[in-house]
């Protein structure tokens, strides 16, 4: 079987829209109409009050790690300032860019600024690159946001876990998003006319970094970039940690979310960071549920999920084996069971497999576990 | 263009709506909050996805995929992903009947 190429101009991405794999209708489990209105209704406290929390938070430990600077003594406020700015800015990125954290429009569009600057991602360029994200979950050469390629670079995934991949890439992105609009790449998710968008956004963020590091050469001290940027890297681990999970060692090419993303239980603290996103097989069914009722909706349709991974641990224990596995052989996937009470799997959705010619694919390609 | 009856006034709860299909083309049907009914083509105009599984909100109609929205009284989009306006359809009401004027 060959190889997968997940480049968005690559012959996978061509052979996903030949196959109807691309913007496919996507299995979902039956909700009645009454109960899903309940669960999409929004709601502007419980993410104000989260909000209040994480950046009133971030404020005084800041505050204190600069009062303590430089001493040793300060770096247990850095680590937690940065689990918030490098960490939690992922999930609030991604629930503001949603549009469902909040009620009101101009809250979630203010946090989803905000927390794009924060994790470094150009706020224009990846409101489209996460719909495509949505639209083509794990299809690859169609979706911009996979996580774990195979076969797997595990050395790459560990320095994520400081965010240094990210940000060597963000950087020079952000000077050619500055300079020219989008890449060639993003230029298949983003519509013509947020292409000046991008660019100002480019600028905005770019101006920022330099006063900050202006500042910091002013000043003679990394103390500015202890606030601005580093936490980036210093802080990235958590959002690593349970993103990995997400999509993570399950499969790729297929059309039920229950086959490609991972539901885990988690400790409070992290489900705080994470905004409940580790209901992710929910959210991606329903990407109208606002993070905080996700709980709710876990609920209503676990009878036709897979039984969700009771820890974070629990959750490596199962996919790093597979990670390991794909090392040799990269079709391999983790395909769970489902209970008794849900709808089976349709195989006969998911016989392609990229690398691949349509024609040659056995009737049934996927290598189950 | 005639007006083809799509459903009774009670068929649809206040700020929701319902999908109606007819010679082989989809719509929705909207109920407003302050009791007037609209009619939208029946699927996004970003990714050809079904508005009826959507959330209405006041005047907007929320994509159930991407979370776009349309304000259903004039078809404008409102909220990327979504850029291209959604076809809106005249409707009007009798005897507890909603009917709207499509081809």
């Amino acid at each position: 079987m060959g190889k997968r190429d997940y480049s968005l101009l690559g012959p996978d991405a061509q052979r996903a829209v030949e196959t109807g794999l691309a913007a496919a209708e996507w299995y979902h489990t039956d909700v009645p109409r009454r109960d899903m209105k309940a669960l999409m209704q929004r709601a502007d406290g419980p993410a104000i009050r989260d909000t209040v929390i994480l950046y009133g938070s971030m404020i005084v430990l800041a505050g204190i790690g600069i009062a303590l600077w430089p001493s040793l003594w300060s770096a247990p406020f850095w680590l937690a300032y940065g689990v918030l700015y490098g960490s939690a800015s992922d999930s609030r990125w991604h629930e503001c860019g949603h549009g469902t954290a909040f009620r009101t429009k101009w809250m979630n569009d203010a946090v989803y600024q905000i927390a794009s600057f924060m994790i470094m991602r150009n706020s224009a360029t990846w409101r489209w690159s996460h719909a495509r994200h949505h639209t083509d979950t794990y299809i690859v050469g169609r979706d911009p946001e996979i996580a774990v390629m195979r076969p797997p670079e595990l050395a790459k995934v560990m320095l994520n876990f400081f965010g240094i991949l990210d940000v060597i890439r963000f950087f020079p992105n952000l000077i050619h998003n500055a300079l020219f609009g989008p890449t060639a790449e993003e230029r298949t998710f983003v519509p013509q006319s947020e292409w000046g968008r991008v660019q100002r956004v480019a600028i905005i963020h770019g101006l920022i970094y330099a006063a900050t590091v202006a500042l910091a050469i002013w000043m003679q001290s990394i103390l500015p970039l202890m606030v601005i940027g580093l936490p980036r890297i210093y802080g990235a681990w958590h959002h690593v940690l349970t993103g990995l999970l997400q999509h993570g060692g399950l499969a790729d090419n297929v059309i039920d979310h229950r086959l490609n993303s991972r539901t885990v239980l988690m400790n409070p603290v992290s489900r705080f960071i994470y905004w409940n996103m580790n209901y992710h097989v929910e959210h991606h069914m329903f990407p109208m549920v606002p993070y905080h009722a996700l709980p709710r909706l876990h609920e209503t349709i676990k009878h036709d999920l897979p039984a969700p991974d009771p820890s974070i641990i629990a959750g490596y224990r199962q996919m790093w084996p597979a990670f390991k596995r794909q090392l040799t052989y990269e079709d391999f996937f983790l395909k769970r069971e489902l209970p008794p009470t849900a709808k089976p799997y349709r195989e006969e959705l998911h016989q392609i497999s990229p690398g691949t010619p349509v024609s040659s694919q056995p009737p049934h390609a996927l290598p189950a576990e | 263009m005639p007006w083809t009856k799509a459903c009774a006034t009670d068929d649809i709860d206040t700020e929701d709506l319902i999908r109606f299909d007819h010679a082989g083309q989809t719509y929705a049907i909207y109920h407003s909050p302050d009791g007037a009914f609209y009619a939208t083509a029946g699927k996004c105009t970003h990714e050809e996805v079904h508005l009826c599984d959507g959330l209405v909100m006041g005047h907007l109609i929320e994509c159930p995929k991407h979370n776009g929205q349309f304000d259903y009284r004039t078809g404008q989009a409102m909220r990327a992903p979504v850029c291209i306006n959604l076809a809106t359809y005249p409707v009007k009401v009798e005897d507890g009947t909603v009917y709207i004027e499509v081809p």
